[in-house]
């Protein structure tokens, strides 16, 4: 029987099968950051050993970092500190590491692609689960607790349990005004949040072949919110396009030896899946969630379910959340208010979304009743936006270009959402709280993000901007 | 780091009904600013648990004095979103040793083993049983016995079996860890480097 993606790279990355027990797998590369590194190194030096290949690993901080005036470093005590101890452990160890106003600091699932250190058929891990965007490349890349960065670290080495393979195809054309945030958020709303658990996903069809690096790379980004331990797409000429030339991508004889490899990373036609979805492209319209967890999705176009058509067992939980959301089952979404918008993130922090960000906001302005803050993904997409003059026109509409960092993903640094107000956010988590205490978030594309930001309700991208 | 060793527990439980418990509630970002493990089980479920000015929120089922116990039940998929060991850290912190629930996310499952707290996965209908249970008395009790793979709600007197890979289960039943095993597969890394594909 043939094999999948998954197993191909998987199978070849195992240096120990244990019997009733997990694998020992091989860590290509490893990128750590401020937040889930310091009890690691601590543990590593507790026991007396050193980081074992420096020179795998990578570092860059990010989650806690202010999208203004970098140049004057960090204010928060905790936070500098959490970033000065991860300067000192990458300065101690040997490892290189892109920090606060490098030309290459950013997120650090930016950074990585951006940087050709990506690359298809790898073993990717990071102590945060939205390592899942590598996947797009076409590796194995998952989020890990801190206990396995200091396996990682020290051995180069995780244990893991051979996860179960799904496949998700999408099939056909997508509409107009429908990006690859809303397929994602499409699925998830069809699996909810636990639908993945226990699997790697690779997504596979014409739709997701259509889609450019940046898009496959949100799609895989969110693969985790459906429980997954990852997602993947297969490497084709999109993928080598997008690697070739970056600074970290083979060069010369090495590029091509490494395409031929590349090549052979796609799913036998005969290999089996444990579980395979396909969904029609044409199903899908922009999308929003308006609950607490990310499989509360819906069309912009639509309303809030009912709460009869919410299983007896999950009604007390959905309550809960409309509670917190302070919204209603079987509202109408279109039209609710919104205080800030949040362009940004791993997930929508790319080059190509402020773009759709810009296109869509071009001649129209800012309404007054909405904060925004677009905050680019990394230094690198900062520039980029500024040569392309993306700021000037970002300006010209009422809004300004922030600097890069996690910023209002997960609200570490001062880019809190008040309590009570609505952000339409291009991130990927709305759990309670996650923007700051209280805060109450709509998972969102950039498009529709757009949308909100230009007339302060939530609105569906289609009925406002040429597209 | 060993981390303790698991050993049979008898003990009231404490209930919290609610599903996708996130990692977000277990512990909120803001308290990850930290470099130690030290201090997060004080943390545990801040934004319940908490009011803005840091006095404990009446309702909340860790500040009802009627439910005690070292084991928390939980609804179903506990444990998603991010990949914080902090979460682990704070419920490991606060004292449990273990969670009993019908669904965990993966990466929390994995967390919470690698610091001797014990996830157990349960059917709908035993955690049913347990909710059921405590609610006529708060002070009933749960027994898990690692060894037999068996949890029972005493109550009621039902037992049902649970799954953990035997690799995991030695290490829970000795205190050891998974950094000890690797450090000791030195050749065998080194001899995987050596053939692995390289360009
Ligand atoms: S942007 Fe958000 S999800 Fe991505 S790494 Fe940062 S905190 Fe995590």
């Amino acid at each position: 029987m043939g094999k999948t993606l998954f197993d191909k790279i998987w199978d070849s990355h195992v240096v120990k099968t244990i019997d009733d027990g997990p694998n020992v797998l091989y860590i290509d590369r490893h990128f750590i950051h401020e937040v889930t590194s310091p009890q690691a190194f601590g543990g590593i030096k507790a026991r007396g050993g050193k980081v074992a290949r420096p020179s795998q690993v990578i570092a860059t901080p990010d989650h806690n970092i202010p999208t203004v005036n970098q140049h004057l470093t960090i204010q928060d005590e905790l936070s500098r500190h959490q970033v000065e101890t991860l300067k000192k452990n990458c300065e101690e160890n040997g490892i290189t590491m892109y920090g606060l106003n490098h030309p290459y600091n950013g997120i650090v699932h930016v950074v990585g692609p951006e940087l050709g250190i990506t690359q298809p058929g790898m073993t990717i891990v990071c102590g945060d689960s939205h390592t899942s965007t590598h996947g797009a490349f076409g590796s194995i890349a998952f989020g890990i607790g801190t206990s396995e960065v200091e396996m990682a670290l020290a051995t180069q080495c995780i244990m893991q349990p051979k996860p179960k393979s799904m496949r998700i195809n999408i099939e056909g054309e997508l509409g107009k005004g429908v990006t690859s945030k809303d397929i994602i958020l499409y699925i998830i709303s069809k699996l909810s949040t636990g639908g993945g658990t226990g699997y790697f996903v690779e997504f596979a069809g014409s739709a997701i072949r259509s889609l450019s690096m940046e898009a496959r790379m949100t799609v895989c980004n969110m693969s985790i919110e459906m429980g997954a331990r990852g997602g993947m797409i297969a490497p084709d000429e999109t993928t080598f396009e997008y690697i070739k030339g970056r600074e970290q991508a083979p060069k010369g004889e090495a590029w091509d030896k490494a395409v031929a490899y590349w090549k052979s990373l796609v799913t036998d036609a005969d290999a089996k899946f444990d579980k395979e979805l396909t969904f029609d492209g044409a199903d899908i319209e922009p999308m929003i969630t308006y609950g607490t967890n990310p499989g509360m999705g819906a069309k912009v176009c639509e309303y809030i379910p009912t709460l009869d058509s919410i299983e007896d067992s999950s009604q007390g939980s959905f309550q809960k959340s409309m509670e917190y959301m302070g919204f209603k089952a079987g509202d109408k979404l279109e039209g609710k208010q919104v205080d800030y918008v949040f362009v940004g993130s791993c997930t929508n922090g790319r080059i190509e979304d402020l773009r759709a960000f810009c296109e869509a906001v071009k001649g129209k302005q800012k309404a007054e009743s909405v904060t925004a803050w677009i905050v680019p993904g990394s230094k690198q997409v900062e520039k980029q936006a500024i040569e392309e003059g993306l700021k000037e026109q970002l300006e010209a509409a009422g809004f300004e270009l922030r600097q890069p960092g996690c910023s209002a993903c997960l609200a570490m640094n001062d880019d809190k959402i008040p309590a009570g107000k609505y952000a339409v956010a291009t991130s990927n988590r709305n759990f309670e709280g996650r923007q700051g205490p209280g805060s109450r978030t709509m998972l969102a594309s950039p498009l529709t993000a757009a949308a909100a930001a230009v007339t302060g309700v939530v609105t569906d991208p289609r009925t406002i901007f040429n597209l | 780091m060993p981390i303790d060793k698991f050993v049979t527990v008898q003990t009231s439980f404490v209930p919290m009904p609610i599903e996708n418990v996130d990692t977000d509630q277990i512990i909120p970002a803001r308290f990850l600013k930290a470099t130690t493990k030290d201090g997060f089980g004080d943390n545990l479920f801040y934004d319940w648990r908490y009011e803005k000015d840091g006095s404990p929120k009446a309702g909340f089922v860790l500040n009802n004095p009627a439910y005690s116990g070292t084991v928390l039940v939980a609804g179903k998929n506990f444990g998603s979103g991010s990949s914080r060991e902090h979460a682990a850290w704070a419920i490991a912190g606060y004292g449990f040793k273990a969670v009993v629930s019908s669904f965990f996310a993966d990466i929390f499952r994995g967390n919470s083993l690698n610091n001797g707290v014990l996830p157990v996965q349960v059917s709908e209908t035993f955690l049913a049983g347990l909710f059921k249970a405590v609610d006529a008395d708060n002070k009933a009790e749960v027994k898990i016995d690692l060894e037999n793979q068996t949890i029972t709600n005493v109550s009621t007197g039902e037992s049902e079996g649970f799954e953990i890979n035997s690799y995991k289960k030695n290490c829970l039943m000795n205190g050891y860890d998974d950094i000890d095993y690797l450090l000791s597969l030195g050749e065998e890394i080194e001899a995987y480097e050596a053939q692995a594909v390289k360009f």
